[in-house]
């Protein structure tokens, strides 16, 4: 899908020729910050945040009373995880007709969400999106989450999951292989190589900052876990040459796996000969409704964050401002697929397709149908506004709507394709089961605990790029030039 | 040598060279033995002891693996059933249908199928009870001698036997020398689905009890006014010849059915019409008027159109000699004496309605004058004696009354004024449970007997397995019961055909014995079956009814809705459950889950309505309605469950459910409509009453296996129509049921080729009635497991082949479809498969291997045919009688693992390699499928499909042959037939 990267590109351009009639401009990083003033502050969210359980309560309760709901939640999915897998995928509310239910709905969700770090880092980085900086690592940090919590979901669905590997080519005495054309084993290597890539991406990001943080740390243990982790980084001029090259390099190889990861994804349904998931569409759309539930975490967890860790400074309304056009692009984006899938349905004439799009108009998921239509493409419409787009509580319900909606959708996509097909005898509702929500549930704490975790060990935002973009800042606002390098 | 001898010989003279020191020998000898117990206990380890038995004697021509056939009989409603019982090294797994048998003809029904079920039901009754305490047999003939002793003296008044229907001469032989010890004794019979108004009827036309059986094989015309043709004793037999009509060539049979719940009958007619009882009774009328029945009457109300009845009417005069007229059991004697009379003045009788003398079927001659005075009475009589006190000794022999007789009655309350009641049954049921005594019975596969068939074709019934819970024969039972030789049941039956073959010397004997066990039938040495005439009509013959629907005003019930609907008051039909019966099979669990035909319901029964009468009352589907009958009141909470092409004003209500002591599987599963049945004025049970119904506001789900049953206008199950003519193979007579698109569209994957074999199916969608024997038939083949009502409810059942049922608009036309997976050439399901767990074989078939198999199901979401089956859960049992009847040669699956239709290829495997031995390619008809072999109408036909003249190849050659969602170039390889439309028998066009 050739025109993705071009999306952002449109309204941010709109945004900043529109930006100074409307209102002041917004920088992305605020006035004021030098080099030590951005380490200390990043790096102090790490290694000044101690203090024991009865002393610091006072100071952390909210981190850390979400840290043990969070925690509790993870361990019931654990739980949860090993009763299925003695029992059964019969827990879940799946059926004959509807074999497949929330597992496979929440992992193309996950998926989803994961899109947007990679969007971020590489995307923008090869189009040298400046404002990028401040959210990517968060956003990578995400996207490696979300995608392994993704991962997991077509093996917990799986009827005998102790044979997951069997997916796997891997040699054998009986010389069996993965059966090449399912696309399930290709989804295998696409989320198996996203995830690869994203965590070296991410990483190799982290190491001058794993560096700074062994060279603050006071403790022994952390400077010697950030030591290791460092890889012996000493800032030398050879060393950030080699980390500038690096890092474009993984950029670049990163790029194309933010469009091939979702297309494989959407094959899996777009291969198939059911009616709903038999369509060309499915891939650009697809990634389309990623790009849409990533920014829309993104600026989940921008919000919350920077309210809570008074980054305010280094994401700025001008950030949120960015995303919300991102998010608002995707939405016209998804709800062009919405309208393409009705027109190719009736343009077609197949009598199935027909009565599946019908059925989705007024059948017993009509009103997830309907509410995902407001979700994803009305509720996004009031971002056309500027003043709403720098509105902080709009925003984030906003975006909560919007991941509510694209759960939605896929849920949709999913389910309601399956439970009407092309035999009235076969079809059944699915009814998903306390079981199908502990896991929906659970694996949002999951990512929650993973991301409060990531919080408080590693720098959230990249403290060396943070530095490049002070210095840049000091410099444009000595020549006097213009925003855009 | 256990402890003590090592001490002796360690302790004892011969150990010299034991040292000074205090004794060692004891210590040493102590650490010995720890030491080696120590070894024992941790060292190695075995496997538990478990003796493997060698046979002492091998039995000759058994080859472990390989299947042995008996020939035996089952019963269904009392009549002999033509089997095949298939063991598998001692094991009764399967069942199938006696080709030599004329009531199977190698084919079962679903009832009969499932047998095997309940022969290895581990909660069938295992020991002698005495108030429900665990006693022995000796102590119960003890007993029994005692009391009939006693009863001696008195020439056996106050001495009651009451039974099933019979037809076995073994013991009604008994039960005739049993009357002669005590003549006073009297034999009740009791059957809640005997056709009590028929019998009574059959008595009046022909002075005799009759056995009416039907040769529909020569039929032109057949119309049936509620009569159940193709279920019961009777069911397959007429099935099949109904089928073999339509099949062969001249003109098409025509079939009317008059239901008022739709019936088998019903899916196999040219036109079915729901009709209420009372109804029926007017259509007979007038139609008995209109054919210029003496003394008929006049008739006013006719309930279709007067062109309708005319051109039933010219066609019967038409198909004089060929044609059937069959009254059911909710029609008053009287109907059922006109529908007798308009198939004698139609020249039906001898030729296609068979009215047999009951006595006609005993072996021996002579018995049969003894047979005439042995005529069974009533329950309603026996209840009757039993309230008056008049009954001291009761004995039941297979009955189970307290639940299966009208609560009306109340036998339950009667017993308790008798003295000694003993009870013999397969289950330690209600009966058993009220009774003194009660003895358990050994099943039909366990034990010797013989029956005979509706039809009067007497067979052996030889066992299969010894009992396994320690049953004892009827026979036995009897012998307890009178002075005379203790006999074994063997005994007691070839006393019975040495006493019938009188004229053969022993040696002649043994081999018409033998010839009858391997032939499963006795076709030679019988008495031809006879065939009554019927009495000469009395004058007043057509005078008005006095009892049945007639004391119900003859209303359908519409006519006295005015007023407080809520209120109004409609017809309540009973009628036996499709699949449990009487309730008799209650604790089969197979039974249990499978789809009743009309509703699909599992695991539950509901009061059934029309559309029209459920939205008059404003009801829903599985709403609880309570159901009040006056005249004595009783009152029934049932939910509804709405189907089309019910009769209007009708509420049709199955019997056998609800019961108390079924077992485990079948306790409190649905409602009892024996609570609410009546008794007509006669005191006989009686099948229909006049109930109010009130909705209660409460709601019941029910677990169904098919929710959507319109086609939604997709040609899936097509109908073709052919002018007044059979549709073959051949010239079509301009009628095409598959589409003019190319059979082989591009594919991007490359064909198979076949150099073999190429197996394929056929299913004949004008022949198949919707009976379920296919389903219960694969579910034994192929080790299919019960998931339970839960289970069902969830869309989870497991049978690999389902009957698909779709209506039409105004639901004269319900089709049935049987949908297995269709082992497509182009299958969806492989090319989803990431590790390649269904393939292509090189025979055509889609095979699925369970062990590769780790369940991603993506091979079920990608099959448009819906016909994979998943295991959610383990589903299999482990119980030691599922591992003794389970089929040998099918894995058992796993959790987690999905399954579907594998064509039996078990069956193929055999096929195949008995043709290698005999160095011959398989021919066709060596391969039948479980589903095959099952089918009561031949509607499915398996072969290879690389032969041109095999009957699989001849099916697909017809003009109505197509492939189900062919549109999607899955070029599937089970296609079906068409069924036939024949316009011209339509009722609605008046002409003809």
């Amino acid at each position: 899908m050739a025109e993705s990267p071009t999306i952002p590109a449109g309204p941010r351009n709109a945004a900043d020729r529109g930006g100074p009639e409307v209102s002041a401009p917004v920088p992305v990083l605020a006035g004021g910050w030098t080099d030590a003033g951005v380490t200390d502050k990043i790096a102090g969210l790490i290694l000044n945040r101690g203090g024991s359980w009865l002393s610091g309560w006072d100071r952390h309760w909210r981190w850390r009373s979400a840290l043990l709901v969070s925690f509790s939640g993870a361990l019931i999915l654990l739980a949860a995880s090993t009763w299925l897998f003695m029992r059964g995928v019969g827990l879940f509310g799946v059926n004959i007709p509807v074999a497949w239910g929330f597992a496979l709905g929440n992992f193309v969700w996950w998926i989803g969400i994961g899109h947007a770090g990679t969007f971020i880092s590489a995307i923008l980085l090869l189009l040298r999106q400046r404002w990028r900086t401040s959210i990517n690592r968060y956003a990578e940090a995400m996207t490696l989450f979300a995608a392994g919590i993704a991962g997991l979901f077509p093996i917990l669905h799986l009827g005998r999951p102790w044979f997951a590997y069997w997916l796997l080519p891997y040699p054998n005495r009986m010389e069996l292989w993965p059966q090449w054309r399912s696309p399930l084993v290709w989804d295998i290597f696409a989320i198996a190589t996203y995830l690869l890539v994203s965590l070296l991406f991410w990483y190799v990001g982290l190491i001058p900052d794993l560096a700074s943080l062994r060279d603050k740390a006071r403790r022994r243990s952390r400077q010697l876990l950030y030591g290791l982790l460092a890889l012996g980084w000493r800032g030398d001029a050879r060393h950030w040459d080699r980390y500038e090259t690096a890092y474009l390099l993984l950029a670049g190889l990163a790029t194309p796996l933010v469009v091939s990861v979702h297309t494989v994804v959407s094959l899996d349904f777009a291969i198939g000969n059911t009616p709903g998931y038999h369509s060309t569409i499915f891939p650009p759309y697809f990634v389309a409704g990623a790009l849409f539930s990533g920014f829309a975490m993104v600026v989940t967890l921008a919000i919350p964050i920077r309210h809570y860790l008074q980054l305010q400074d280094f994401i700025t309304l001008r950030h949120l401002d960015l995303a919300a056009c991102v998010m608002l692009a995707c939405s016209l984006f998804v709800a062009y697929g919405y309208l393409a899938e009705i027109f190719t349905a009736y343009y077609s004439g197949d009598p199935y397709e027909i009565a599946m799009t019908q059925d989705r108009f007024t059948g017993v998921y009509a009103p997830v149908y309907w509410a995902y239509i407001g979700c994803n493409v009305l509720a996004p419409q009031c971002l056309w506004w500027r003043r709403l787009r720098r509105c902080v509580p709009a925003l984030l319900a906003v975006s909560l709507v919007i991941n509510a909606g694209m759960w939605m959708e896929r849920f949709l996509i999913v389910v309601q394709s399956l439970h009407r097909d092309f035999l009235p005898s076969s079809w059944d509702v699915f009814v998903p089961t306390l079981w199908d929500w502990t896991f929906l549930l659970g694996s949002i704490a999951l990512f929650v605990w993973l991301f409060l975790m990531f919080v408080r060990y590693l720098p959230l935002i990249s403290m060396a790029e943070m530095r490049g973009l002070v210095h840049e800042t000091a410099e444009e606002a000595r020549s006097g030039e213009g925003k855009a390098r | 040598m256990n402890p003590d001898d090592a001490m002796s010989v360690v302790n004892g003279p011969a150990a010299p060279h034991t040292e000074g020191v205090a004794d060692p020998v004891r210590r040493r000898v102590l650490k010995w033995m720890a030491a080696s117990t120590a070894l024992a206990g941790a060292g190695c380890s075995q496997p538990p002891a478990e003796p493997i038995m060698p046979y002492v004697s091998m039995p000759e021509r058994l080859t472990p693996g390989q299947p042995v056939f008996y020939a035996t009989t089952l019963r269904r409603h009392g009549m002999g059933v033509g089997v095949l019982v298939v063991t598998e090294s001692g094991r009764p797994i399967k069942i199938e249908g006696n080709p030599r048998h004329p009531a199977s003809a190698g084919a079962t029904d679903a009832q009969t199928q499932a047998a095997i079920l309940d022969l290895w039901d581990h909660e069938r009754s295992r020991v002698v009870l005495h108030r429900g305490r665990i006693s022995a047999w000796s102590d119960f003939a003890q007993a029994m001698a005692l009391r009939l002793e006693a009863h001696k003296a008195d020439g056996g008044a106050g001495l009651r036997l009451l039974t099933g229907p019979i037809s076995s001469p073994t013991l009604l032989t008994q039960i005739r020398n049993w009357q002669s010890q005590f003549p006073l004794a009297r034999w009740h019979r009791h059957h809640p689905d005997a056709d009590v108004a028929g019998e009574e009827a059959a008595r009046q036309v022909f002075g005799s009890a009759v056995d009416c059986c039907y040769r529909l094989e020569r039929a032109a015309l057949v119309i049936t006014l509620g009569a159940e043709l193709f279920s019961g004793a009777g069911g397959v037999r007429n099935a099949q010849g109904f089928a073999a009509a339509r099949r062969t060539r001249g003109p098409r049979p025509r079939l009317y059915a008059f239901e008022t719940a739709a019936g088998f009958c019903g899916a196999l007619a040219d036109e079915r019409r729901a009709m209420a009882p009372a109804d029926m009774e007017a259509l007979l009328r007038a139609m008995a008027a209109k054919l210029g029945l003496p003394a008929a009457g006049d008739f006013s109300r006719v309930p279709i159109p007067p062109a309708a009845l005319n051109k039933l009417c010219s066609q019967l005069l038409r198909a004089r000699g060929a044609g059937v007229i069959a009254a059911g059991p909710a029609l008053s004697v009287q109907a059922h004496v006109w529908a007798w009379r308009l198939n004698e003045h139609l020249g039906n009788l001898g030729t296609t309605v068979l009215p047999l003398a009951r006595d006609s079927a005993w072996p021996d001659s002579g018995a049969a004058e003894s047979a005439r005075r042995l005529s069974p009475e009533s329950l309603a009589a026996l209840t009757h004696a039993m309230r008056a006190g008049e009954v001291k000794t009761l004995l039941m022999l297979d009955a189970n009354p307290v639940h299966e007789s009208p609560a009306a009655l109340g036998f339950a309350a009667a017993m308790e004024s008798v003295e000694c009641t003993a009870h013999m049954g397969l289950y330690p049921d209600e009966t058993a449970r009220a009774c003194l005594w009660h003895v358990p019975m050994a099943h039909e596969l366990e034990d010797w007997s013989d029956a005979w068939s509706l039809d009067h074709v007497p067979s052996i019934v030889q066992p299969a397995i010894a009992p396994l819970y320690g049953g004892y024969s009827p026979h036995v039972f009897m012998d307890a019961l009178t002075s005379g030789a203790r006999r074994s049941a063997h005994e007691c039956v070839r006393a019975t055909w040495q006493a019938a073959w009188r004229g053969a010397g022993p040696e002649a004997f043994e081999q018409r014995w033998r010839t009858a066990l391997r032939r499963g039938v006795i076709d030679s040495g019988a008495p031809a079956p006879r065939i009554l005439a019927p009495l000469p009509a009395p004058a007043g013959m057509a005078a008005p009814a006095e009892d049945g629907v007639a004391v119900d005003g003859g209303g359908n019930g519409e006519d006295d809705n005015d007023g407080d609907g809520l209120a109004a008051s409609l017809i309540a039909v009973f009628a036996c459950d499709p699949n449990i019966d009487t309730g008799n099979q209650a604790n089969n669990a197979w039974l249990q889950e499978l789809p009743r035909p009309y509703t699909k319901l599992a695991w539950d029964n509901a009061a059934l309505l029309s559309p029209a009468t459920a939205a008059a009352r404003g009801l829903h589907d599985g709403d609880v309605v309570e159901l009040t009958a006056t005249s004595p009141d009783a009152v029934l909470r049932a939910p509804i469950c709405i189907v089309p092409g019910h009769a209007d004003g009708v509420i049709t209500l199955p019997l056998g459910y609800g019961r108390q002591h079924a077992g485990s599987t079948g306790n409190s599963v649905g409602f009892d409509a024996y609570a609410l049945q009546g008794l007509d004025a006669a005191g006989r049970p009686s099948r229909i009453r006049r109930v109010r119904m009130r909705p209660t506001g409460e709601r019941q789900g029910f677990a169904r296996s098919q929710h959507a049953m319109r086609q939604e206008g997709r040609e899936i199950a097509r109908t073709v129509a052919v002018q007044g003519m059979r549709a073959q193979a051949g010239p079509p007579d301009g009628a095409q049921a598959g589409t003019d698109a190319p059979r082989h569209r591009p594919s991007l994957y490359p064909d198979h080729r076949y150099e073999g074999y190429a197996w394929g199916m056929t299913v004949d969608l004008d022949a198949c009635m919707g009976c379920n024997a296919c389903a219960i038939a694969c579910q034994a083949e192929n080790n299919i497991p019960v998931v339970g009502r839960e289970q069902v409810a969830r869309g989870r059942e497991m049978h690999w082949i389902r009957i698909d049922l779709y209506h039409d608009e105004a639901g004269r036309r319900p089709q049935f479809q049987p949908m297995a997976c269709q082992h497509c050439e182009n299958a969806p399901c492989e090319v989803v498969c990431p590790v390649g767990a269904t393939m292509h074989d090189s025979e055509g078939l889609n095979v699925q291997v369970y062990n590769r198999c780790v369940g991603t199901r993506f091979c079920s979401n990608n099959c448009p045919y819906k016909a994979r089956r998943f295991n959610f859960f383990k589903y299999s049992s482990d119980s030691l009688s599922a591992k003794a009847h389970q089929n040998p040669d099918v894995t058992v699956r796993q959790r987690g693992v999905m399954e579907k239709c594998t064509y039996c290829v078990q069956r193929i495997s055999h096929a195949r390699i008995e043709a290698q031995k005999a160095g011959r390619p398989i021919a066709d008809g060596d391969v039948v499928t479980a589903c095959e072999a099952a089918c009561p109408t031949q509607a499915i036909v398996f072969g290879n499909v690389n032969d041109p003249n095999s009957r699989v190849s001849k099916a697909k050659a017809s003009a109505r042959n197509y492939a189900v969602l062919e549109e999607l170039n899955t070029r599937p390889r089970t296609t079906y037939l068409a069924r036939v439309a024949d316009p011209g028998s339509t009722l609605e066009d008046g002409h003809g």
